[in-house]
């Protein structure tokens, strides 16, 4: 019988969930990396034994740690190599620098900042670790001050791609209240050379050409809190989702607004249709029903929790506009926690799961596509993310 | 041998439990400490100062004697008592609240 591990990042460790494909009884292991924030943990769709986390903090900064036994074991890429002429600099797993030079670099000196002036690019952390398809030893990473990077050697150094930065708009993305993150990274079955990131607040963008190039993907957008709300960029994308199987076609949680393109991201509509409200972080794509999506709507940008303290999923089953609302197992009355905008996945069994945790620490599943809900775990830290691995 | 106390989660992350003790040639300051415990213990680098710029990351203090040597230079000499190894080199996480 299939198996299922669901990696939680928390404010203060990470934990490893696992379940057989009934996922009724869970064994829970953790807190990994205690006292830590794990922004993010992702396992390698080529070697799922291989995982990534991303673990910050605000003293002692970034660390990547990264496991080959499915989370048993840990280790710093890098870290107990001793230095030597010639080697692999050791060490380096955690260092992520802006690309300025002359080849490949075209260096952007500042970004927008709060009061409208302009700020230097900085590095902070790692929000999203995206593993290649095909490969366990590449990884993208999506980091705060945005900018995207990728490493090819099991995550021992780090390189930007910095097209993305260089594409010119850089002057114009400004943080979002949580920072300037790049928090989104889809990678294309189909298309090995297409990528669509998204950040906050500048927007989406694709590639076609592996990441050597960048175009903003963001007409059809409409944000009525900046200047001016048909921007090319500045729009504050809170998550995007796509189904595997449809390269076009993408969905997009933004601050207000649940949108939907089916020519990537050349042209977007909005689909909120008959949500109680629009504002949200999560959203995610069925396993099997590619115009299946989810949501958690939130009350508002002031007031990050669920509307009437009911925490309600709403399932599309039509790409968009007509919603329902998802309860059964969910708190219905005094519930006021957030769901972040990594914090919901689904797996692959034939039953499709779906999962998603909340900053009031409780991690909920629905094995039957989100008509019933229980919590796996009820009291972890505030949860920052949550994967879900479909294992044999 | 130079006497170094980490912070508890930095201990975590180079396993190791109690003090670090470390030879450093040449005159003993910050930088040779560090340059010296970064190359031992990789996975430390860029947790206490920055990779490029090699400036003191804002929440990490430096102590030793019973004085904060934080906004001393890097490469002036550290007390003799710590180039003799009868006092530790203290890297200290600042108290600093948060969540």
């Amino acid at each position: 019988m299939s198996k299922v591990r669901v990696l939680v990042g928390t404010h203060k460790g990470a934990f490893i969930l696992t379940s057989d494909g009934k996922r009724e009884q869970w064994e829970v292991s953790g807190p990994h990396f205690a006292g830590w924030e794990i922004y993010h943990m992702k396992g390698s769709p080529a070697d799922p034994n291989r995982l990534y986390a991303s673990q910050t903090s605000g003293w002692f900064g970034q660390i990547i740690q990264c496991s080959s036994d499915g989370g048993k074991t840990w280790e710093t890429p890098g870290g107990e190599k001793m230095p030597a002429p010639g080697e692999m600099p050791a060490g380096a797993s955690n260092k992520f620098v802006y690309d300025t030079t002359a080849e490949t670099g075209k260096p952007l000196t500042t970004h927008m900042w709060y009061d409208d002036t302009q700020h230097p690019w900085e590095f902070k952390r790692v929000w999203h670790l995206e593993p290649s398809l095909t490969d366990p030893d590449t990884v993208y990473a999506g980091v705060e001050d945005a900018a995207i990077f990728r490493t090819t050697d099991g995550a021992q150094t780090w390189h930007e791609l910095a097209g993305l930065r260089g594409h010119g708009t850089g002057p114009k993305w400004q943080p979002g209240a949580g920072g300037m993150g790049l928090h989104t990274i889809l990678l294309d079955p189909s298309d090995p050379d297409r990528i669509y990131i998204a950040i906050s607040a500048a927007g989406a963008f694709r590639t076609d050409d592996g990441g050597k190039t960048w175009k903003p993907i963001n007409r059809g957008l409409k944000s009525s809190y900046i200047p001016d709300p048909n921007a090319e960029v500045g729009h504050c994308v809170h998550h995007m989702a796509k189904h595997p199987s449809r390269t076009n076609v993408l969905f997009m949680q933004k601050h207000w607004d649940v949108m939907r393109t089916d020519d990537a991201g050349e042209q977007w509509q909005e689909v909120s249709g008959n949500l109680p409200t629009d504002f949200g972080f999560v959203i995610d794509v069925h396993a099997h029903e590619p115009e299946t999506i989810y949501v958690v709507p939130i009350k508002s940008d002031s007031e990050h929790f669920p509307l009437e303290g009911k925490l309600r999923v709403y399932r599309s089953r039509t790409g968009g506009n007509e919603w329902e609302a998802l309860t059964k197992g969910l708190p219905q009355h005094d519930c006021y926690v957030n769901v972040l905008r990594d914090a919901m996945a689904v797996d692959q069994l034939d039953s499709c799961g779906v999962y998603f945790g909340t900053t009031g620490g409780q991690v909920y599943v629905s094995p039957d596509a989100g008509d019933n809900w229980a919590p796996i775990v009820h009291d972890l830290p505030a949860v920052l993310s949550v994967e879900v691995q479909t294992l044999p | 041998m130079i006497r170094i106390v980490l912070p508890q989660h930095l201990r975590t992350l180079a396993r190791v439990e109690g003090e670090v003790k470390l030879e450093v040639t040449g005159v003993v300051t910050q930088r040779s400490v560090l340059d010296a415990l970064e190359a031992r213990y990789p996975m430390l680098c860029g947790t206490i100062r920055d990779h490029v710029t090699l400036k003191r990351r804002p929440f990490i203090r430096f102590f030793a004697c019973e004085e904060d040597l934080s906004l001393e230079s890097p490469d002036s000499p550290l007390p003799d008592a710590v180039a003799t190894g009868a006092e530790p080199f203290l890297v200290v996480g600042a108290i600093a609240g948060g969540a």
